[in-house]
């Protein structure tokens, strides 16, 4: 048998960069053939923008300011808010498409190449990353085209804004990966996945924590989004972020290496 | 070439209390056809799956060697010496068939332009050229099969299995995937088939091993398992009871199927043994509702080899 021996390790790694790029490849096609469901996740966070400013945004801004209404200033309290959630939008795809692709027989063919083990996650994961921040990318367009603008943030800080952007994709989507894969079928994944669009609506997003009942703030504020709203905030407005900036990469980091793990591990176990 | 391509000892595995396989040993010389031939349920897909690196065996296998490299311990150097087509086709659907085969191409790191010439002969090869721009979801049964196939080719694999690569196609898809599957072995590959037809068996494979309750009950060429055969059987229907009863006791050696008031006697179909079914029956005065001559097939080898149990009685295929 004409086998060629075992590649030595940097080959080896360079051969798994390459599968990786070639699964991204792969999803990144199926996203440009099949726009819809990228753009219906899309509509959400827009319709709640606008929503909010136009038809909410005096009522909001009055009874959070204490003063008059005051729609510009509602428009860059909950900005921030809207592009963390738009990521939650996103990955709610990438639970649905992951769920989607196991079910087609081309998996199993991989499973029996001998290539990266993890290429088929990781190019799910690269693919949705990358979409997260193009959408993110629009609704922020959407958010300059009615009028949010950032205080005075230097380079830094929105170099900063974009790398916790990127962080908090990542943590999302290995978690959305992790649904797509324990989840029978794709509307089992998309169901699986809604807190994941819900939780901002629980968050600082649309209202200041100090402003909900007493019961409720415990809640808003031990999950996820509010430390990264709160970080986002401070960035791009100037406000205080306190303790907020390593919780928010903490939370991060957490999720990512809990939805790593438990992706990889419901990956590598033996199919049905 | 006398090496094995694939050489199985005690193949077991289970899932909860459920035995599939219940230590099958397998020898497939390379460059032969071998096929693995049993109904559904027998654990064919099973030992695919096993053999191809997709799950496990049980530990209390012995050992498992395909293409030279040992499936415990090498399973990379496995995957990289086979291809497989599984029973459900393994295309990516939202893609086009060049794209599948061009995605085949660059998970075996050819180059761009190795890539393409790859893709584009195979295409040309198995008649996907017209339809190479079109999303996969859109072909037919037959049309899917071929990519999957193509697709299987595209790392130039040794060993090749094909799972059931015919159920549910029409007779003309199926007749030129048995063309297909005969050129593959012409250049030294060695095909591992499993099917459950008799005649695909006998029409393709150099060896057959009949796969029944997770065991191996019988090997041999074709001519070998159609000796344990019995030479077919003729089957008789009536629609009137007292007729259907009448016949039976004059046909002493018939098996009797009550339900369907239809009778089943023993016989290699030659005119001689036909006409003294006829001139009995005649004698008798008693009309058969309906005559059929059945050559071989899977469930004569399985009464055969089990006993006349085991198997519900399954439309024909090969009914003349």
């Amino acid at each position: 048998m004409s086998t060629p021996p075992a590649p030595a390790r940097p080959a080896r790694i360079s051969l798994a960069v390459r599968d990786c790029s070639t699964m991204l490849r792969r999803n990144l096609l199926h996203a440009r053939r099949y726009p819809s469901l990228t753009l219906n996740l899309l509509l959400t966070p827009i319709m709640l923008l606008l929503l909010f400013v136009y038809i909410f945004g005096d009522t909001m801004s009055a009874g959070i300011g204490g003063g008059g209404p005051n729609r510009s200033e509602y428009i860059a309290y909950i900005v921030p808010g809207l592009l963390l959630m738009t990521i939650g939008s996103t990955v709610v795809g990438t639970a649905v498409s992951v769920s989607n692709d196991m079910t087609e027989g081309v998996i199993a063919r991989f499973r029996t190449m001998a290539i990266h083990r993890g290429s088929v996650i990781v190019g799910h994961v690269i693919g949705s990353v990358l979409q997260s921040i193009t959408s993110v990318v629009l609704v922020g367009a959407v958010a300059v085209a009615i009028g949010f603008r950032s205080t005075d943030a230097t380079v830094l800080e929105w170099l900063a804004a974009f790398g916790l952007l990127v962080l908090f994709a990542t943590a999302l989507t290995w978690i959305a990966v992790g649904m797509g894969l324990v989840s029978p079928n794709a509307e089992a994944a998309g169901n699986n996945a809604m807190p994941l669009i819900l939780l901002p609506l629980l968050s600082s997003a649309f209202v200041p924590i100090h402003a909900m009942p007493g019961w409720f703030r415990p809640i808003a504020e031990y999950q996820p989004f509010t430390p990264a709203i709160e970080t986002l905030r401070g960035l791009l407005l100037g406000t205080g972020i306190g303790n907020n900036g390593w919780l928010a990469v903490v939370w991060c980091l957490g999720l990512t290496v809990l939805g790593y793990l438990w992706s990889t591990s419901k990956f590598n176990s033996d199919p049905k | 070439m006398t090496d094995l391509a694939i050489a199985a000892n005690g193949l077991r595995k289970s899932y909860g209390d459920k035995t599939v396989l219940d230590g099958v040993d397998l020898a497939v010389p390379e460059g032969t056809i071998f096929s693995l031939l049993g109904p559904n349920g027998a654990g064919k897909t099973t030992a695919v799956k096993i053999l191809s690196t997709l799950v496990p065996p049980d530990p209390a296998s012995g050992r498992i060697r395909v293409g030279g490299h040992d499936l415990a311990t090498d399973a990379q150097a496995v995957r990289a010496a086979i291809g497989v087509t599984g029973q459900f086709s393994a295309v990516d659907g939202l893609i086009t068939g060049e794209e599948n085969m061009l995605l085949m191409a660059d998970l075996h790191h050819l180059s761009k332009r190795e890539g393409r010439q790859v893709t584009a002969e195979l295409l040309e090869r198995f008649d996907l050229t017209e339809a190479a721009k079109k999303p996969a979801s859109t072909y037919s049964g037959g049309m899917k099969r071929r990519l999957d196939i193509a697709m299987t080719l595209v790392g130039g694999p040794r060993i090749i299995f094909l799972d059931e690569p015919t159920t549910g196609l029409d007779p003309r898809s199926r007749h030129n995937m048995w063309q297909i599957i005969r050129e593959l072995v012409t250049g030294g590959v060695t095909v591992f088939l499993t099917t459950q037809y008799l005649e695909e068996a006998d029409e393709l494979a150099d060896r057959i091993a009949v796969l029944h309750d997770g065991e191996i009950a019988a090997q041999g060429t074709a001519e070998e398992l159609k000796r344990i055969v019995p030479g077919g059987h003729v089957r008789l229907r009536f629609t009137d009871p007292a007729a259907y009863r009448s016949a039976a006791s004059a046909l002493r050696d018939a098996s009797r199927d009550e339900e369907s008031l239809a009778l089943r006697i023993p016989s290699d179909g030659s005119q001689r043994e036909l006409r003294s079914i006829l001139d009995r029956l005649d004698s008798e005065g008693i009309e058969a509702d309906e005559l059929t001559v059945h050559t071989p097939d899977l469930d004569d080898v399985f009464f055969a080899l089990t006993g006349g149990a085991g198997i519900p009685d399954q439309p024909k295929e090969a009914a003349r």
